[in-house]
């Protein structure tokens, strides 16, 4: 399977082993991704908390790139993802919009992009395909898939149910993994309001870590960059202002994927984590 | 000793789950004169019926004992099933071990006593049944014609579907035109359908009906007898015009010289001192309003009867009194509005002209009102820009108010602010609301609508409204902020509360049927008796009995109607057995049993009493009419020989059931 | 005291904006349920609730609103959006909120949230994807807090998580002819002699 590939900035610096396991992952699965020529930006939070046009338009540039290499897209990052579906959505229905983006740019956004998140590409090679490959199971992990806000919602843009997303889960138990119910799945991190408030947003992180601890998670599963660095670059603070002693690995699904597919932990970039997850990684016999 | 049996219910777990009711059915086996007892999930279900009809035959029972629920869901059932199995079906009686006992001690640390309770309650019914006597209902004859007190449209519609049905209809209206509210108002909410063109076709098909007779400008004014044959004294209040001579030309009513603010329109504009309410008033014929008309208050004028070219004018008619009998009455004598002026000081007690009712609202909004439809400032004739509504004022404040909603409200008010919003280009319309109730069909949509619309809905109660130069000023709370509001205001209409319409007590006292706290008639049952009184043949329609919107007072009024028809259309009706009986022997005619009777059933009668050995001699005694005793006792406790018993609780039975319980 | 009626009115025009600029004109059907606040993740940390803030944009308060700090505590994570009764995007209000504060000069209630903003943007602009070093060096450094989040830093840099020099991307020019356009939030003093 061909697809265009988006990785979005945090995939080329703090968020390197997404990208590294992304990567491995999809080749191991027969997913062949092609890099988007030249991509920009999506504009993140900043872009459409200061300017609607922009917000549109930054993305623009990389449907259309999109369109003329002739693939869909697939991104790894939730924040990434929702621009690019939003930014879609604004192109094809608002005329005005579309018209002066196209005059910036020189050319035309036909809309024949489809935009899919990472989990929704590797869960489209089927989940049995998926299970065939998998010769260390996950048995030992008891995980919390942690879908955050931007990959889900609004509805209307996002990949899988606002309330009770799925996707990761049925990804990670055909690794054989032990899924967890928990209630925090959907609830927000903070993202970017780290660097400004970071006080409010500490308790928002502290609030998804006890809420996975409680259900008895052992570690915790991501599909986003910003997610995964607050949840898992964050605990020390938290531990501080809080009193906690939070020292949960934080991972992302290709990761553990990888693992179960028998693929080195180093290769995976599972060394660069900030809470070391070697506990769990020997518990699946890693 | 007649043969008794006992069956106990279970009633699923409400008494099977606290109480023990094979041990109490074994228990009763012991009680006198039982010869069966038994126990089972549901005695009322099918099997249940069958399990008692096959024991009457199996044990040769005479007297049955259900032990399960409250007689008022199944003691009509199981009277069916005796009947069914050839008894008497008043040879039943009843111990109730779920309201009295299984569901008021449901706790575990009271079950021993919550059994033993359970027990004696069954040793009490076995006690009485064993004295139970053989009842059977009387007949009575059936007057078919039909009394409605109200011309509003809850009196309109049930007049009509009464005499649709081919039964005769007095309808009886105090004021000079039929209609009541509902032909004042502009439009009807959700679907702002024009409310005097949905409402005046049915007042002509009113006066046109053959079956009905219409009586305006009336009153009744006493009420005796008792179902199926009542007595009613209907008062004809002088018009001063011979209506059968007045062809309703108009002449007089546009040349009195006298102007009186006009009732109609809520004082908003003025009438002469003979008058017809409205354009479409039915009957289309005047009324003269003698306490303003200048002949009588100078004692010269007379410009209506020179100018009547029939001779209709005559002053010196009189009250007149029609006597009527009637098979069944329907009460649908409507709502008032709450008196604000009285209460209110925060919002002026009404000395503030541009603060004004809901209601007047409606006459200044309607294009056949005092402004021809121009929604005006009554203070300067202006336009007003900015409209306050404030809701709930007198409902739902049980300070000063009424504790009570008052349900439509909210409704009118949304529509009185999208009329605003339509009518005045610009205008902004604030409305203060505690919740909003949007209960009917297409109300909340409405509502939706009336906020996309431009309409502020802000949450709390206002506080003061004050008059400023030309505005008033409106002090309420926005509570979801937490903020003070204060808004420059040209206008504010208030939402005016419902309460039973003026006289509605006088009314109740001729009839004989309770009011609730607030004066409105006590139904039923609120919810399974919802158009019947306690007193037989006595129905209700609107909002007599309640606060409620067009839809709801046109469906009960339809179902009073249903009601009225199913009672008239027998040739007899039964009485209930279940009533007072005076034994003429033991008593000494001293009558203090009549006073305590609330439904007027008690008189005394002169009877010829022949003792042996003496001259026959006439004395007074007490004489109760079956048809009109509802069983309720009061007159056997006032009784001081003791010669009145209730038939199904007499002396004899209730203190056997006194002993069973006690000694 | 929230004033209203006849001459207090006169802010409404700019709520309209805010409605227009949301591309909902479903702002008045709010009936203050409170659910956008119920699920609110940061509702704790804000002055006034997301459903004070449609409630003052209803009554036409737009200067307390755009003085408000909960425009910028917002993280826009779509929950209110996603489960109003009523259809309307909240979340996408803000934004709109945001927008206007930052055009009308109004973010002392969030100048770090806006500087990051700034700084992200101008940074994308420069180079055509974001450098996330300039970002966060350049936030501490508005902040007059050099060593902020430094042990973070320090881990990074030890994980090779963090870049030292930026690359612009080959169409860079086409991305700043997007920021170009007239009103655009970040501009060159270039751009702002001419404009």
């Amino acid at each position: 399977m061909k697809i265009g590939y988006y990785p979005g900035c945090s995939l080329e610096s703090s968020a390197k082993e997404y990208d590294r396991a992304t990567r491995l992952v999809a080749r191991h699965l027969g997913i062949q991704l092609y890099d988007l020529n030249d991509w920009n930006c999506c504009g993140a939070t900043a872009a459409h908390s200061t300017d609607h046009f922009l917000a549109a338009a930054l993305p623009a540039r990389n449907l259309m790139i999109a369109e003329e290499m002739g693939l869909n897209v697939t991104v790894p990052c939730a924040a990434c993802y929702q621009r690019l579906r939003l930014a879609h959505r604004e192109l094809t229905e608002n005329e005005a919009t579309a018209r002066e983006i196209a005059e910036l740019l020189g050319r035309p956004y036909q809309g024949k992009v489809r935009i899919y998140s990472l989990l929704e590409t590797i869960a489209g090679i089927g989940l049995d395909q998926l299970a065939a490959q998998v010769v260390r199971p996950l048995k030992e992990l008891k995980v919390a898939c942690y879908y955050g806000c931007l990959l889900v919602r609004p509805p209307g843009t996002g990949c899988d149910d606002p309330e009770n997303p799925r996707l990761m889960d049925e990804l990670l138990l055909a690794a054989k993994a032990e899924v967890l119910d928990w209630g925090y799945k959907n609830e927000c991190c903070g993202a970017s309001l780290v660097f400004s408030e970071r006080r409010l947003a500490l308790r928002l992180i502290r609030n998804i870590l006890r809420n996975a601890v409680d259900a008895g998670a052992t570690s915790i599963a991501c599909a986003c960059p910003l997610c995964q660095t607050n949840l898992d670059t964050r605990q020390g603070q938290v531990n501080k202002e809080f009193g906690t002693s939070f020292a949960i690995p934080i991972f992302y699904f290709p990761q553990l994927l990888g693992l179960a597919m028998g693929l080195y932990p180093q290769d995976l970039g599972l060394g660069k984590h900030f809470i070391d997850p070697q506990r769990a990684i020997k518990a699946v016999g890693g | 000793m007649p043969r008794i049996g006992v069956f106990v219910c279970w009633c699923g777990s409400n008494i099977g789950g606290v109480l023990d009711c094979p041990a109490i059915a074994q228990e009763a086996a012991s009680f006198p004169g039982v010869v069966y007892s038994t126990e089972y999930k549901y005695v009322c279900s099918d099997p249940g019926q069958k399990l008692i009809v096959d024991a009457v035959k199996e044990h040769r029972l005479e007297r049955v004992v259900v032990a399960s629920c409250s007689p008022r869901l199944h003691e009509e059932t199981f009277r069916q099933v005796l009947r069914r199995s050839g008894l008497n079906p008043y040879f039943f009686e009843m111990a109730n071990l779920r309201e009295h006992c299984s569901w008021v001690h449901p706790d575990t640390t009271v079950r021993e006593q919550a059994q033993r309770k359970a027990v004696d309650l069954v040793r009490r019914a076995v006690a009485k049944a064993a004295r139970l006597e053989p009842l059977f209902p009387g007949k009575i004859p059936v007057v078919r014609r039909c009394l409605v007190i109200g011309g509003g449209i809850a009196g309109i519609q049930t007049a009509l579907d009464v005499a649709d049905a081919g039964l005769e209809v007095l309808l009886v209206e105090r004021e000079p035109t039929i209609g009541g509210n509902m032909v004042k108002l502009d439009k009807t909410f959700p679907t702002l359908d024009c409310s005097a063109c949905i409402s005046t076709p049915k007042m002509v098909a009113v006066a046109q009906h053959p079956n009905i007779r219409l009586y305006t400008y009336a009153q009744v004014e006493e009420v005796t007898g008792y179902i199926g044959n009542f007595k009613a004294r209907i008062r004809q209040k002088a018009r001063y015009v011979d209506h059968s001579k007045c062809n309703g030309c108009g002449t007089c009513w546009t040349r009195c010289p006298v102007t009186v603010p006009d009732d109609f329109n809520l004082g908003l504009g003025e009438r002469g001192a003979i008058y017809i309410p409205f354009p479409q008033a039915v009957p289309n014929k005047p009324v003269i309003d003698l306490e303003h008309c200048r002949r009588s208050t100078r004692g010269k004028c007379g410009a209506c009867a020179k100018l009547c070219p029939t001779g209709a004018i005559d002053y010196e008619q009189k009250d007149e009194f029609v006597d009527v009998e009637v098979g069944a009455i329907i009460v649908a004598t409507g709502y008032g509005l709450f008196p604000w002026e009285k209460v209110y000081g925060e919002y002026g007690y009404g000395r503030f002209r541009d603060v004004i009712t809901g209601l007047m609202f409606e006459r200044m909004v309607n294009a056949s009102g005092p402004t021809g439809g121009k929604i005006q400032r009554p203070s300067s004739g202006k336009e007003p820009k900015t409209v306050v509504f404030i809701q709930c004022v007198g409902s739902r404040d049980e300070a000063r108010g009424k504790e009570y909603c008052s349900r439509f409200c909210c409704m009118y008010t949304a529509k009185h602010a999208h009329q605003i919003l339509e009518k005045i280009p610009g205008s902004e319309v604030y409305v203060f609301y505690i919740d909003v109730r949007t209960f009917g069909k297409g109300y909340e949509e409405f509502y939706r609508r009336v906020r996309d619309e431009g309409a502020v809905y802000i949450r709390g109660r206002v506080s003061k409204v004050y008059q400023d130069g030309s505005k008033l000023i409106v002090r309420g709370a926005d509570t979801l902020l937490g903020e003070q509001v204060e808004i420059a205001a040209d206008m504010v209409v208030l939402a005016t509360g419902a309460v039973p319409a003026a006289g509605a007590a006088d009314v109740a006292r001729m009839i004989g049927i309770p009011q609730d706290k607030d004066g409105f008639f006590q139904e039923a049952h609120p919810k399974l008796r919802p158009v019947e009184t306690h007193t037989g043949g006595v129905y209700l329609a609107g909002t007599c009995q309640g606060p409620k919107d067009i839809p709801d007072t046109v469906s009960q009024a339809s179902g009073a109607a249903a009601k009225v028809c199913g009672l008239l259309l027998r040739d007899e009706l039964e009485t209930n057995p279940l009533v007072s009986k005076v034994n003429e022997a033991l008593c000494t005619g001293c009558l203090a049993c009549q006073p305590v009777c609330p439904y007027r059933a008690i008189q005394p009668v002169t009877i010829t009493e022949r003792l042996p050995g003496q001259p026959p001699r006439e004395r007074v005694v007490a004489r109760v009419n079956e048809g009109l005793c509802q069983g309720c006792g009061a007159c056997t406790v006032a009784c001081r020989a003791g010669a009145i018993d209730l038939k199904g609780f007499t002396n004899k039975q209730l203190i056997a059931e006194v002993d069973a319980l006690c000694l | 005291m929230i004033l209203l009626g006849g001459k207090n009115a006169t802010e409404k025009d700019s709520v309209g904006a805010v409605v227009r600029a949301s591309g909902h004109a479903t702002l008045l059907h709010c009936y203050q349920c409170g659910k956008c606040t119920a699920g609110c993740p940061l509702a704790f940390g804000m002055d006034y609730n997301p459903n004070q803030i449609i409630r003052l944009l209803q009554l036409g308060r737009m200067k307390q609103v755009l003085g408000s700090r909960a425009i910028w505590i917002c993280a826009g994570c779509w929950t209110c959006t996603t489960r109003c009764p009523c259809s309307i995007d909240i979340a996408r209000v803000m934004d709109s909120l945001r927008v206007i504060a930052r055009r009308e000069g109004q973010t002392a209630q969030g100048r770090d949230v806006a500087s990051f903003n700034d700084l992200f943007l101008q940074s994308v602009r420069r180079y055509g994807r974001v450098f996330e070093l300039s970002v966060v060096l350049g936030l501490n450094v508005r902040r007059r807090r050099l060593f902020h989040d430094a042990d973070l830093g320090r881990f990074m840099l030890a994980r090779g998580k963090l870049r030292f020099t930026a690359e612009k991307i080959k169409g860079v020019k086409e991305v700043r002819r997007l920021f170009s356009r007239q009103g655009a939030p970040v501009r060159t003093r270039k751009e702002r002699v001419k404009e």
